[in-house]
């Protein structure tokens, strides 16, 4: 980096920070004026990084050619992925006691769950999923493409950009900052910071594939770019928005009604179907093959199912809406597809598993393996599960009852979780130069954790959801409704106290997690276990 | 790029291609999987055909079993209704005694009322009627406007407390904020709350009591509303005192904070908001939860 560039991008920052102080000077609400602070806190920050970087910048960073990879911000995207989940998982457990337990709401409209719920959605899909996939990303695609990642250090930009979209979207729900579009919270100003953001990593991400030393794209770079370019369409299409003021956070859905709600669900869907499945098959397609040290099962397989899914996926979002405004052939066109969506799905699951074919024996001593290979199994049932639900008649059932949010949680925590957390243990020794983790028991006693707890939270909310729907539609020989709702949610209790301590399982599980990422970054092996493998050698 | 070479375990061939060390193997698609894609396909095909589900310019194509999900709802509820339309017709012309000593329309009328409680009544009353702080209790006897059938329909049809002002027919009656407007000294009311506390069978101040008993029947008049023996008046509305049934509370500080500056509670006049058939309804089932009276 030369150092006029270097002042051009401070120049840049400076500006950015005095922007941020105008805003702040003339906020019409605290949200606002909480976030213009934020902005300039973190512009005085970037700066004052920058300052003390550039002295020694031309020098430290000459020699740097494309045949060095860039993996610190790897590092730094698995840290910060690391400490989301532990976050994210910490918020899931609150936010499900509160359900169980009301009086832990504290009649307070910053702790209450309507508020902190997307606190937990955001923390786990976009903070934990997020940054792995930024991490994972930025490893893959550079050491599947032979050459560093494109555009100097903006992918540091991408990082820290990223980071302040999330500080931004959770304190903005706990002051009440919200747009009420799943998934999709956060307000204007904060949604054009993460459009920026993201059309720098798209930049990075792309960039580096152009760039690239080989002659065919991995397909694990297929799906990481199609959730990329997916995300950004979405983001932009959803979020239109008219604000009341540009010094406020409130606006104003450029839509209304069906066409609103049609939009939001198109984006609601698609976050599911780009964001936690196309790119978190990127992720198994890279770290399965790794693990197993196996060939991918078929390539004529993934290409078929890549642009199968990809095509397919964007027409499923209004099996959200079945039975609503939402005019009848739109909602047939949602259920087809994604009834249609169930092979090009399994498609991935195939992969996944086959690719473990002369490798089975591997998943008795490699619990690394063992924590990817159920996140396929994982995502098998998730992906038969859901267009299951997207029948009309079984949607009658379903909707609006707790099966959703089980069927979300068997994938997000067994498929997202599991794949992204394998992934970390995969990527730490390697990334700090460890000849090995800090434990491998307590990788083993993380996947058993997980995997009861996501047992206990997936049953649970069948039976609950099952149950509330049954009872929500139960009439008497007379015609007339047996239950009322208050019945119904006292009727599920017991199943959101077990949900709670699956939840809570998971959470432990991503403890370990932490400690175990922690000591082996800091070089150590657990006692005893270091004993172990120089006995097995 | 590597050769094209076989798999040792599978027998397969790989592609010639290798990232990273990651290499894939030529396995053709598997049969199975692809069959049921062409499944799903045909079927979504067909599926696609039967409904509503292309966009044409001016409409929309509607499928060759021309149904949607509005006509299906309908056809539904016209069955349903066809189905009770001699009861629903029953329930508006006969008087309430009439249904109540019909087995068969009791009945009905029962469940019918049941339904309509949980949708509009237990957000106060609670599910099973017993009511809440400031919602009175139905399962019991105790009355504070009545239990008879007439007098439970007129409580549903007309509210209580219901925008007075415009709706005469609402039961209106409000206790004095005896306290607050300085309508009694502190001492009497220190005296009635022992003579209430004594009326209702609690632990009190015998001698206060007594002097409360000047204020509940001369001073103040309470009995006026509450009955010589706070027996309760029902058609001025006015609770009974002489049981541990209570509505804001019964221990020595809430009596007190009730007779300073009392609180009132409201109910909605569903006159307008339901039909008849189903006041009447509720009406038969409220008075079935266990204190329904005679008339």
């Amino acid at each position: 980096m030369s150092i006029p560039m270097r002042m051009v991008q401070m120049g840049l920052l400076g500006v950015f920070g005095l922007l941020a102080l105008y805003m702040a000077a003339n906020a019409r609400d605290t949200a606002f004026a909480v976030h213009a602070w934020i902005f300039f806190a973190a512009a005085v920050l970037g700066l004052f990084w920058m300052a003390r970087q550039t002295s020694y910048d031309g020098v430290r960073k000459q020699g740097v050619g494309d045949d060095e990879y860039m993996m610190d911000v790897v590092k730094a995207g698995v840290i910060a992925a690391v400490f989301w989940a532990v976050v994210g998982f910490a918020m899931g457990v609150y936010v499900a006691s509160e359900l169980a337990w009301p009086f832990l709401n504290w009649d307070t409209s910053n702790t209450n769950f309507g508020r902190l719920r997307p606190v937990h959605t955001t923390a786990v899909i976009f903070a934990f999923g997020g940054n792995a996939l930024i991490a994972t990303s930025f490893y893959v695609v550079q050491r599947t493409n032979r050459t560093r990642l494109a555009f100097g250090n903006l992918a540091w930009f991408v990082f820290w950009g990223y980071q302040l979209f999330i500080v931004l979207a959770a304190t903005g729900y706990v002051l009440g900052a919200t747009q009420g579009r799943e998934y999709a919270e956060p307000e204007w100003y904060v949604d054009i910071w993460l459009a920026i953001v993201w059309v720098a990593y798209f930049l990075v991400f792309f960039g580096t594939i152009v760039k690239r030393k080989v002659k065919h794209i991995y397909v694990a770079n297929w799906f990481y770019l199609s959730f990329i370019i997916t995300v950004a369409m979405l983001h932009i299409g959803n979020n239109l928005a008219v604000p009341v003021s540009f010094f406020g956070s409130k606006s104003y859905s450029l839509l209304s009604g069906a066409p609103d709600a049609i939009t939001q669900w198109w984006y609601g869907h698609n976050a599911v179907g780009f964001f936690l499945t196309a790119a978190f098959l990127g992720m198994m397609y890279y770290f399965i093959p790794k693990q197993a040290d196996r060939p991918v099962y078929s390539y004529r397989l993934s290409i078929i199912h890549f642009w199968a899914l990809t095509f397919i996926y964007i027409w499923a979002g209004p099996h959200h809406l079945h039975y609503t405004a939402l005019p009848d052939w739109v909602q047939t066109l949602g259920m087809v597809m994604s009834v249609i969506l169930w092979m090009p799905s399994w498609g991935g699951m195939i992969n996944g598993l086959m690719t473990l074919s002369g490798a089975w024996d591997k998943l008795r001593t490699d619990p690394i393996l063992r924590m990817l290979v159920i996140s396929v199994a994982f995502y098998g049932m998730s992906t038969f599960e859901g267009p299951m639900m997207s029948i009309k008649s079984v949607n009658a059932l379903s909707h609006y009852t707790d099966w959703t949010v089980g069927h979300v949680h068997s994938g997000a925590l067994g498929w997202v979780g599991m794949i992204s957390m394998g992934a970390v243990y995969y990527l730490v020794p390697r990334l700090w130069g460890r000849e090995r983790l800090y434990s491998y028991t307590l990788v083993s006693w993380h996947f058993w954790l997980a995997t009861l707890g996501i047992v206990l939270y997936a049953a649970s909310m069948w039976v609950s959801g099952i149950m509330q729907g049954l009872m929500w539609r139960e009439y008497d020989d007379q015609g007339f409704l047996v239950y009322s709702f208050v019945e119904t949610v006292e009727a599920m209790h017991p199943y959101y106290v077990i949900r709670a301590l699956g939840g809570t399982f998971f959470l432990v599980g991503g403890l370990l997690m932490a400690y175990n990422v922690w000591q082996t970054i800091r070089g150590r092996v657990r006692a005893g276990e270091a004993a172990l493998v120089e006995a097995r050698a | 790029m590597a050769e094209r070479e076989r798999d040792e375990v599978t027998g397969t061939e790989t592609t010639g291609h290798e990232w990273d060390g990651i290499r894939e193997l030529d396995t053709p698609l598997p049969r199975w999987w692809l069959w049921t894609f062409y499944a799903t396909i045909v079927w979504g095909v067909g599926y696609m055909l039967a409904y509503p589900s292309l966009p044409l310019i001016n409409t929309n194509y509607k499928g060759f079993l021309g149904t949607t999900n509005r006509m299906q709802l309908h056809q539904e509820l016209k069955e349903v209704n066809t189905a009770r339309a001699e009861k629903l017709q029953q329930l508006e012309n006969l008087s309430l005694q009439d249904i109540r000593q019909n087995d068969e329309l009791f009945q009905f009328a029962n469940r019918m009322g049941a339904a309509a409680f949980k949708v509009n009544c237990v957000q106060c009353h609670q599910a099973g009627g017993q009511g809440a702080y400031g919602y009175p209790n139905l399962a019991d006897d105790d009355w504070i406007w009545g239990g008879t059938l007439e007098d439970i329909h007129y409580s549903i049809t007309h509210g209580i407390r219901y925008n007075p002002d415009t709706n005469e027919e609402t039961r209106t009656s409000e206790m004095p904020a005896f306290g607050k407007d300085q309508i009694l000294e502190p001492a009497q009311i220190d005296a009635v709350v022992e003579y209430v506390l004594k009326l209702s069978g609690q632990e009190h101040d015998a001698k206060k009591a007594e002097a409360g008993q000047t204020v509940y029947m001369e001073d103040a008049g309470c009995n006026g509303c509450h009955g010589d023996k706070g027996e309760g008046i029902k058609d001025v509305g006015g609770p009974r005192l002489n049981d541990q049934i209570w509505l804001f509370g019964g221990t020595r500080e809430e009596i007190r904070a009730q007779i300073f500056n009392p609180k009132h509670g409201v109910m909605p006049a569903w006159k307008g908001k339901l039909d008849k058939a189903t006041i009447k309804a509720l009406t038969i089932y409220v008075h079935s939860l266990g204190g329904g009276v005679g008339s």
